[in-house]
């Protein structure tokens, strides 16, 4: 990958990342917000989520920019990551041919004639690897950071050591499986 | 100060400890929740109060329990909450009590989308409670303004002594942003600033009452002693200082934005989308709703041929434009529950214009 460079409209990129509640959609929004806010990025981070705590399709989209932000909603997305079916048909609307999707490959069927698509099974890595798939979500985290390239993995690993005090461990782990992942397998899907 | 991620409701909580607010009560409501969870935090641990009290209208009666006793006052609720807080903002506004209560807006009536945003409270903010009674509400659009605007909530609630309401809605109280903004105070730096005189028990008997009072503070049911009390209460809001709004491209503007809350960002948008087109759009902010800055508005509305008000709603601060500019064209444009797209707004307006 090299990167986002066709994406990027006017030093602005638009990030939505959605899943089922539970999965720390809004938790992973709120790590790459703040990894970016350190990078010296302006960010807006907005999220929409159902009443229940957990289970329901929720998301959050974040603008990274180099310049200042007014409207804090998405206008297109650029990168879409998707851990759950439902969410990915809830939130996908306005995914247009320049949309990179990211995806859970064992959860999510992408409509690969709308967009980019590249998927890893980060759930079932979770399982096998942490035995857990809670952790599901700081795989995924590796996987846009390899690709996108939005911030710097030390960042990253810098806020989850900051923000994540249990399993920080498995989490840090957990980053780096995601990010080698996605760099081994390149052209995992395209 | 550095760039940091803050979250709206999370700069109200910073804002208000650093205006020295000690004493908080409470009824948790989404999308206000966690200023109560900010407040629960903090407070303790600086000397302050946090009660979480059984329902709103006791938050609020602790609320301006606590301010009559010399307490710097808040409460934050939503639409139920707030409803229900009605009555006893026009008890804070006769018996002088300064407070401060956020309401972070969310879809209603009723129950509504718990979850979802609304600008719906607007006229509820300001003829709420019965009879006539000042109030001073103002409206963030940003997380540095829920900064900004609390902070200067709490400055006009003492220098006025009235109740001051700030409408959020559930956009900007949730939403997370890059902002460079004063950083919390330390305990020590709070303790010195939070000491005020008690209003009560200074050494003088005192009558406080929701009954119409003469200019000894007892009850009267005289007719002129009504309308001078009335008439001094509501003299209050005559001051200019309490106008907040920006302009922006208003000078040659022919469409002019009046826009206010979460609403703004749209517009701020969208204005910039139809200056490319070479339509001149312009926008005024609203940051205070009421009073409102009726003079300033005319002014910058002078050589627009359309006024436009967007509003999450189906039209309540459009009246009181249309009130302000009655010999002007002015529309409202209505969305509900989500904020309108800049490229749907401007298609709205292209309607309306057409």
């Amino acid at each position: 990958m090299e990167g986002l460079n066709h994406a990027h409209h006017n030093d602005e990129l638009n990030i939505r990342i959605a899943g089922r509640g539970g999965q720390g959609i809004i938790k992973l929004g709120l790590f790459l917000a703040e990894a970016s806010v350190l990078e010296g990025k302006n960010v807006v981070q907005t999220q929409s989520y159902g009443p229940e705590a957990r289970g329901g399709a929720c998301r959050t989209d974040l603008i990274i920019s180099n310049g200042e932000i007014d409207y804090p909603g998405l206008r297109r997305i650029d990168v879409f990551l998707v851990l759950d079916q439902e969410a990915y048909l809830k939130y996908s609307p306005i995914l247009d041919e320049k949309s990179i999707v990211i995806y859970d490959s064992d959860l999510v069927k992408p409509d690969r004639a709308k967009h980019i698509a590249i998927g890893f099974p980060f759930t079932k890595k979770a399982i096998e690897d942490f035995g857990n798939p809670i952790f599901a979500n700081i795989i995924a985290f590796g996987a846009l950071v390899a690709i996108t390239k939005i911030i710097k993995p030390e960042t990253a690993l810098y806020v989850l050591k900051k923000r994540l005090k249990k399993f920080q461990e498995e989490n840090l782990n957990a980053f780096v499986e995601g990010y080698e992942l996605a760099l081994i397998t390149p052209k995992a899907v395209a | 100060m550095r760039k940091e991620l803050l979250q709206g409701n999370e700069a109200v909580v910073r804002a208000a400890i650093n205006s020295g607010c000690n004493f908080f009560a409470g009824y948790p409501i989404t999308p206000s929740s966690e200023i109560a969870h900010g407040m629960a935090e903090l407070l303790p641990r600086y000397g302050g109060v946090f009660v979480q009290m059984e329902d709103e209208l006791a938050s609020i009666s602790a609320a301006i329990g606590a301010a009559l006793a010399g307490a710097k006052a808040m409460t934050a609720t939503s639409g139920p909450g707030f409803s229900l807080m009605q009555e006893s903002i026009g008890y804070a506004a006769i018996t002088e009590t300064p407070i401060v209560i956020f309401d972070v807006m969310r879809a209603g009536p009723s129950t509504g989308i718990p979850t979802a945003p609304s600008q719906g409270d607007v006229l509820q903010a300001k003829h709420g409670s019965h009879g006539d009674y000042p109030v001073v509400v103002f409206a963030p659009a940003t997380v540095e303004d829920s900064y900004y605007i609390t902070e200067e909530a709490f400055r006009v609630a003492e220098e006025h002594r009235l109740p001051v309401i700030v409408l959020s809605d559930e956009i900007i109280g949730h939403m997370r942003e890059s902002v460079i903004l004063p950083p919390l105070k330390s305990e020590e730096e709070f303790r010195v600033r939070a000491g005020v005189e008690p209003r009560l028990g200074v050494g003088l008997r005192k009558h406080t009452t929701g009954l119409v009072y003469d200019e000894t503070g007892m009850p009267t049911t005289e007719a002129a002693e009504y309308e001078r009390l009335l008439r001094r209460l509501m003299a209050k809001l005559a001051d200019e200082s309490l106008l907040r709004y920006k302009t922006e491209n208003a000078e040659d503007a022919e469409i002019l934005f009046v826009a206010y809350g979460s609403t703004y960002r749209s517009v701020r948008k969208a204005v910039r989308i139809l200056r490319e087109e070479s339509v001149k759009a312009g926008l005024f902010k609203l940051e205070t709703l009421n009073p409102l800055p009726e003079r300033a508005l005319r002014k910058a509305a002078e050589n627009a041929e359309r006024i436009i008000v967007p509003e999450m709603n189906m039209g309540q601060m459009v009246k009181e434009v249309q009130a302000i500019l009655c010999d002007r064209e002015v529309s409202g444009i209505s969305f509900f529950a989500e904020l309108i797209t800049p490229e749907e707004l401007v298609k709205a307006v292209v309607e309306v214009v057409e």
